[in-house]
């Protein structure tokens, strides 16, 4: 059993893709002598060669772009947009025509693009280093929206991203790629359109992704602990396609929902959560659905962050209050 | 860089005829006959869309020498990316008239026909866009090893988005075998080439590092000549070229649009005045390559094609309602299936 760091791990997915499928294209901004600067691609360049490993320019449109044409001529490209603000620039292209070719050829051209975008914050990063872009991408439909929340599900989520036919976000949470987990890299196990159960437990449910599911594990400890709360923590894992069978099962069998992430509150994925369980599974809930969320301000500076990420404390009184109602 | 060079004069009105000693005289009569039918079909699409068969239609009339000149000039393997304006260039690749006109009809999106059978990517809207893609499919095409090129259209105002300077920059850095073919046709809309840049554009090569030519983009032969070196160039390894060819919007940009409210009639009729048709039948039929006979079975030729695709566009009916549904995803989500059904009953 090896200890990975989600990094690491995100590391060794690219590498066994490159192996496995010769038409695989590693390419963005100082991916290829540098590693790129989470260290995500580091020697693959040297292992696979420049020609499937490559640096672009400072061109994230034209990378995405690209990315488009090759499918067109039958490659598999995977590309990195450095920071999350940073893939603004290729939205027109994403939205456009990633997003789209499938349909717009009716079906005769896939986009088996696989951008991979470090994101969120957390890390006491500059402006524009610590956004949650998770909506803009999965309100787009052609899209598919993974965020990886541990190292051993990174690994799973960039395998089946790449071999996935349609065009898939991967979100890597920045505070989680020097966070470890041990054991066996596999894709095998929940796929695309999953949630998992991280915590078991039948009081509530913590609904959270990327880096708010340790948040969450942390919360639903302190509550066994301290309230004798047992909270169910679900980590979403893919917010587009979400698990519904998963999100109205936890409904029914625990009746009191929490949902975290770090972006901004109105419009984020905690509403879409909300709606699925007023449509799935009304008459089990016994309180309104909580939602835990950053606030509707601009990513704030390194010394503020904390007050804008959702805390463990705020979790747990979250749970408390829907326990309570 | 020293080895850009123009080729032709946009202001001269006499065909240098440079590039006709390459052709034989078939070829020199497919270009009269290309460009008869391209214009004839242009014509109908517009009585098409005014009878209410197709829905807002961009027309090419005074663009067929850019479009024709440089399509003939593609070896059968080569990929073109065009914008939404290149349906002169779109039949002479081959591609099916009334199939691409599915897009206009609104029955479809931007690629009706199978842009990898006809090697014609999809009809393009958002400005420039397909720049990057031609880029990319470039890059392919060199990683896979073939000689084969990829020309990409697109307009003047195009060059004012970023992914013009993107891809050609790409291009550059990676010695792509690409031919950025740009049409400038004075108008982007209602804005003149002078207020979309002040400079010109064929100098920007220069810039990204390989070579830029300027056309006279109404000498169907010049536009050939000029494509061919640029494909041979890049079929050679030795890069990407950007062609500036020099031609006229005579119409509006679509038939939405009402050009009388920003541009002077002096300037359209002083640019009928050097049709690139009439100027080229002239030449042919000068130079004993064509006969009067042969400019009439052209104007025949195009008549008939033009009616019968008229008739194919009216008999294709409008899509089903699943459509919508039927290519979004190649592994569709369950959720996502249940909103299908919820859609199509």
């Amino acid at each position: 059993m090896n200890e990975w760091t989600m990094s690491g791990a995100l590391n060794r997915a690219l590498g066994d893709a490159l192996v496995e499928d010769p038409r695989v294209l590693v390419f963005g901004e100082d991916v290829g002598r540098s590693g790129g600067v989470f260290r995500v691609t580091d020697g693959l360049q040297a292992a696979h060669g420049p020609a499937r490993v490559f640096d672009t320019p400072i061109s994230e449109a034209g990378i995405t772009g690209a990315a488009v044409g090759l499918c067109f001529a039958g490659w598999r490209p995977v590309v990195e947009l450095q920071f999350d603000a940073f893939s603004y620039p290729a939205f027109e292209q994403v939205v456009d025509h990633v997003a789209k070719m499938r349909n717009r050829t009716r079906g005769r051209v896939d986009m088996p693009i696989t951008i991979r975008i470090p994101a969120f914050g957390g890390i006491k990063g500059k402006e524009h280093h610590g956004e949650s872009p998770e909506s803009y991408y999965a309100h787009t439909a052609g899209l598919k929206v993974v965020v990886p929340s541990s190292s051993l599900d990174a690994y799973r989520l960039l395998r089946l991203a790449i071999a996935d036919p349609d065009p898939v976000v991967v979100l890597e949470p920045k505070a989680r790629y020097w966070s470890k987990e041990t054991g066996e890299l596999s894709a095998d196990g929940p796929g695309i359109g999953e949630g998992r159960v991280v915590r078991s437990g039948d009081d509530a449910t913590i609904v959270a992704y990327g880096a708010m599911v340790s948040r969450a594990l942390d919360a639903a400890a302190m509550l066994a602990d301290a309230d004798g709360i047992h909270a169910r923590v679900v980590d979403l894992r893919s917010l587009s396609p979400l698990d519904d069978e998963l999100l109205a099962r936890c409904a029914r069998e625990t009746g009191r929902i929490v949902v975290v992430h770090e972006a901004p509150r109105s419009l984020g994925v905690g509403a879409e959560v909300v709606a699925r369980m007023m449509e799935l599974a009304f008459d089990h809930l016994q309180a309104p659905v909580a939602r835990v969320t950053g606030w509707d301000v601009p990513y704030p500076p390194a010394s503020l962050e904390q007050h804008y990420l959702p805390s463990v404390e705020r979790i747990v009184e979250a749970v408390r209050a829907v326990s309570s109602y | 860089m020293s080895d850009a060079t123009e080729i032709g004069d946009a202001t001269e009105r006499a065909l240098p005829g440079g590039g006709a000693a390459a052709l034989s005289p078939e070829e020199l009569r497919g270009l009269l006959r290309w460009m008869i039918v391209a214009r004839r079909l242009d014509r109908e699409c517009i009585a098409l869309q005014r009878q209410g068969e197709l829905t807002v239609y961009p027309g090419f009339e005074g663009q067929e020498a850019a479009q024709v000149g440089s399509a003939t000039a593609l070896a059968a393997n080569d990929f073109v990316w065009p914008t939404f304006r290149e349906l002169a260039a779109a039949i002479v690749r081959g591609v099916d008239a009334v199939q691409y006109l599915q897009y206009h009809r609104g029955t479809w999106h931007g690629g009706p026909y199978d842009p990898r059978a006809t090697r014609f990517g999809p009809i393009n809207i958002p400005i420039a866009t397909q720049i990057p893609h031609a880029a990319g499919y470039a890059l392919g095409q060199k990683l896979d090893g073939t000689d084969a090129v990829t020309l990409v259209y697109f307009g003047d105002g195009a060059t004012s988005e970023g992914d013009f300077h993107e891809a050609a920059n790409l291009a550059g850095v990676w010695r792509l075998p690409l031919v950025l073919f740009c049409q400038n046709n004075g108008w982007a809309i209602s804005m003149p080439t002078a207020q979309q840049t002040a400079g010109e554009i064929w100098r920007r090569a220069e810039g990204y590092g390989f070579p830029g030519v300027r056309v006279d983009g109404n000498d169907v032969l010049a536009v050939r000549e000029a494509t061919a070196a640029a494909l041979a160039r890049a079929r050679a390894g030795d890069g990407p070229t950007l062609i500036e060819a020099m031609t006229y919007r005579i119409g509006a940009h679509s038939t939405a649009d009402d050009p009388a409210r920003y541009r002077a009639g002096d300037e359209v009729e002083r640019a009928r005045a050097g049709d690139p048709i009439a100027r080229y039948r002239e030449w042919l039929l000068a130079s004993g390559a064509a006969d009067a006979a042969f400019a009439a079975t052209c104007e025949e030729e195009a008549e008939a094609f033009a009616m019968q695709v008229r008739a194919g566009v009216i008999a294709t009916p409008p899509p089903p309602e699943a459509w919508m549904f039927d290519w979004v995803y190649a592994e569709p989500p369950a959720g996502w299936n249940r909103m299908r059904d919820e859609a199509l009953g």
